[in-house]
């Protein structure tokens, strides 16, 4: 190799890695940042630089303030409720909806793929503008029920998932069922449903994340803050007059983050492939 | 569910006896689990999809408030949403989300690259740079109004790099920058996203066309060009087409950050204070028509000149192999199902 082919290697070698350190850092630092100013008190919050490392990382007052202020027990027991709901119904009518779609030819079964398509073409916030309505009509306004019914709707990437892999499992497997006399019922739920593990898990990661993060239908739907917060909602204690202590703030927003952020520790590979496998489906 | 399907089989029987045995034959039991398994999705999809599209439309011909009288006006509103400055005007600031979204994506792509090969501590970068993705909306409005507040994180960093602190703009005031700072933070917030999605394209291209290109002596420059490109053209331009729309309606980082004051409210932004603050419910409905009308022109527009591209580009490639062709017609597939 001669100096110059080494030169190049090297100088490859450290923009690679400057620039993931570089990317890494700022996707990180507004987070640290948030993580810097939680531990500190509120003299230490007005008189140091932000960028300061506070005096005690074991200053936990803030954590517990915001933790009271904000409901965030109650925020966390609705959070809860709502997602074990949506997930177990989401998954249900999923995987049969998509059970049908990819096992029986029927007329329409290509219009209703359609529909469920065009479906995402429409942006949420536009649709809200005349689904308020409806809820209004419903009586789902500040009702817990009624919003886990709206949560539960179309969801199209989780089908998308389970269409792609009921494609994967042998037609032969359903086959010799019918043949042993199995209903349809029976070759569902015993035979497919365990076999697409997987894809549940993954979808469900998904649907988790997207119901414990959304914000603006939970503001718009359950305005009873008192009662109904979530956990995302109940950060909206914090608008107005406590807009500016930010270390109560930022403690907030760390006990909110702390859920997705343990989740995705443990399941990183199943986000992942579940984005993937979703995205080029969909 | 099973119990319900036997009982309705054998009521039809009681008064039809070819019904029942039409209900306990294999045909009749697929159009019961059929109906059984797909009554709620697509119940739940009318609801909460269709049916407020065609109430939103006709809406959009009212003065109307949620609760209260209508009164018909024709298409009043839509000649109001060309007319008032707040509304249309608003469209313009896409222009600063669709040129975040190509900074994104490009980013991602760069990144993504580099992550596919080999990189010590590759799945450390890749968490990094994804975990924003999963944070929630207020969060994120919190933590960005945190961040660019005077004198606090941003400042501070451009401090240490050797910015004096007068020459910095209010980040979140300055109506020459505002919009670029909240941008800012929609990459931020998804270039992690896209990486991710790039990396499993990546990742499924047969891993022996490298090898083979490295024998051929292709640079790594070169094997990107030559052999990833082609590979992921299809979920690239899925992107392309997903963030063109996605920049059309953006909302979340002015309606989190700003609230849409000093002149950052995007067309949805305004949208949303419309409709559910000053309950101008016909109005904010006429709005969301004509964006939607927009949006599906565009998507559509789009595909066609995307198919358009690839057509020609494949047209001077002779060499194009079954897998290239393999993958353009599921492309056509996906396009004939939209």
């Amino acid at each position: 190799m001669t100096i110059v082919q080494k030169i190049v290697k090297y100088a490859g070698i450290f923009v690679k890695y400057f620039s993931l350190v570089f990317f890494s850092f700022v996707a990180v630092l507004p987070i640290i940042s948030c993580v810097i100013t939680a531990f500190k008190t509120d003299t230490e919050y007005q008189q140091t630089n932000v960028m300061t490392l506070p005096e005690s990382w074991l200053n936990f007052d803030n954590f517990v303030n915001a933790f009271q202020k904000a409901n965030m027990g109650r925020a966390f027991i609705n959070s809860t409720i709502i997602l074990v709901c949506v997930l177990v119904v989401s998954v249900l009518v999923g995987t049969q909806l998509a059970y049908v779609l990819n096992r029986f030819k029927f007329p329409g079964n290509g219009l209703i793929r359609n529909l469920f398509l065009f479906a995402t073409l429409l942006p949420g916030v536009a649709m809200q503008v005349a689904v308020y309505e409806i809820m209004y009509n419903l009586h789902f306004i500040n009702s817990l029920i009624g919003y886990i019914i709206m949560m539960c709707g179309t969801d199209v990437i989780a089908i998308y998932i389970y269409i792609q892999f009921f494609e994967n499992i042998s037609y032969s497997l359903d086959e010799s069922a019918i043949m042993d006399g199995a209903s349809y019922f029976t070759i569902f739920y015993k035979i497919l449903l365990p076999l697409l593990k997987p894809a549940i898990v993954t979808s469900c990661i998904l649907k988790a994340v997207g119901t414990y993060n959304e914000y603006y239908s939970a503001n718009l739907y359950l305005q009873d803050k008192k009662a109904l917060p979530t956990v995302a909602t109940s950060l909206y204690t914090f608008v107005g007059p406590l807009g500016s202590q930010y270390n109560l703030i930022c403690a907030g927003v760390i006990i909110s983050l702390l859920p997705a952020l343990i989740v995705f520790i443990t399941c990183q590979k199943q986000i992942y492939s579940g984005l993937t496998s979703g995205a080029v489906k969909g | 569910m099973a119990a319900m399907t036997q009982t309705a089989g054998s009521a039809g029987g009681k008064k039809k006896r070819t019904f029942g045995e039409w209900a306990r034959s294999r045909d009749g039991q697929k159009v019961f689990v059929m109906i059984a398994f797909m009554i709620v999705p697509l119940v739940l999809l009318f609801v909460f999809t269709y049916l407020p599209f065609a109430e939103m439309f006709g809406f959009s011909f009212y003065k109307m408030k949620y609760i209260g009288e209508r009164k018909f006006v024709g298409l009043d509103n839509y000649l109001k949403v060309f007319e008032r400055d707040d509304c249309f005007g608003a469209l313009k600031l896409s222009l600063y989300y669709m040129v975040g979204s190509v900074v994104q994506l490009v980013l991602a792509l760069y990144l993504a690259t580099v992550l596919s090969f080999k990189v010590k501590g590759g799945s450390i970068f890749k968490g990094f740079m994804f975990f924003p993705y999963l944070i929630n909306g207020i969060a994120i409005g919190f933590i960005f109004k945190f961040f660019y507040t005077r004198g606090f994180v941003l400042d501070t960093v451009l401090q240490w790099c050797g910015f004096e602190l007068e020459n910095l703009p209010y980040w979140l005031k300055d109506q020459s920058i505002n919009n670029i700072s909240l941008v800012g933070t929609s990459v931020w917030r998804y270039f992690g996203q896209n990486m991710v999605l790039f990396i499993g394209a990546i990742m499924s291209v047969d891993g022996e066309l490298y090898e083979a290109a490295m024998l051929d002596g292709a640079n790594k420059f070169q094997q990107f060009i030559y052999i990833i490109l082609p590979s992921i053209k299809t979920i690239i331009t899925l992107n392309v087409i997903l963030s063109i729309t996605g920049s059309l309606s953006a909302f979340e980082p002015p309606y989190v950050i700003t609230s849409g004051a000093n002149g950052t409210g995007t067309y949805f932004v305004i949208m949303h204070e419309i409709a559910h603050t000053q309950q101008k419910v016909g109005l904010a409905s006429a709005m969301a028509i004509v964006l939607l009308m927009i949006i599906f022109a565009a998507t559509i527009l789009q595909k066609l000149f995307f198919k358009y591209v690839f057509k020609s580009a494949e047209d001077e490639n002779l060499n194009a192999t079954a897998k290239r062709d393999k993958k353009l017609a599921k492309m056509a597939q996906r396009k004939a199902g939209r």
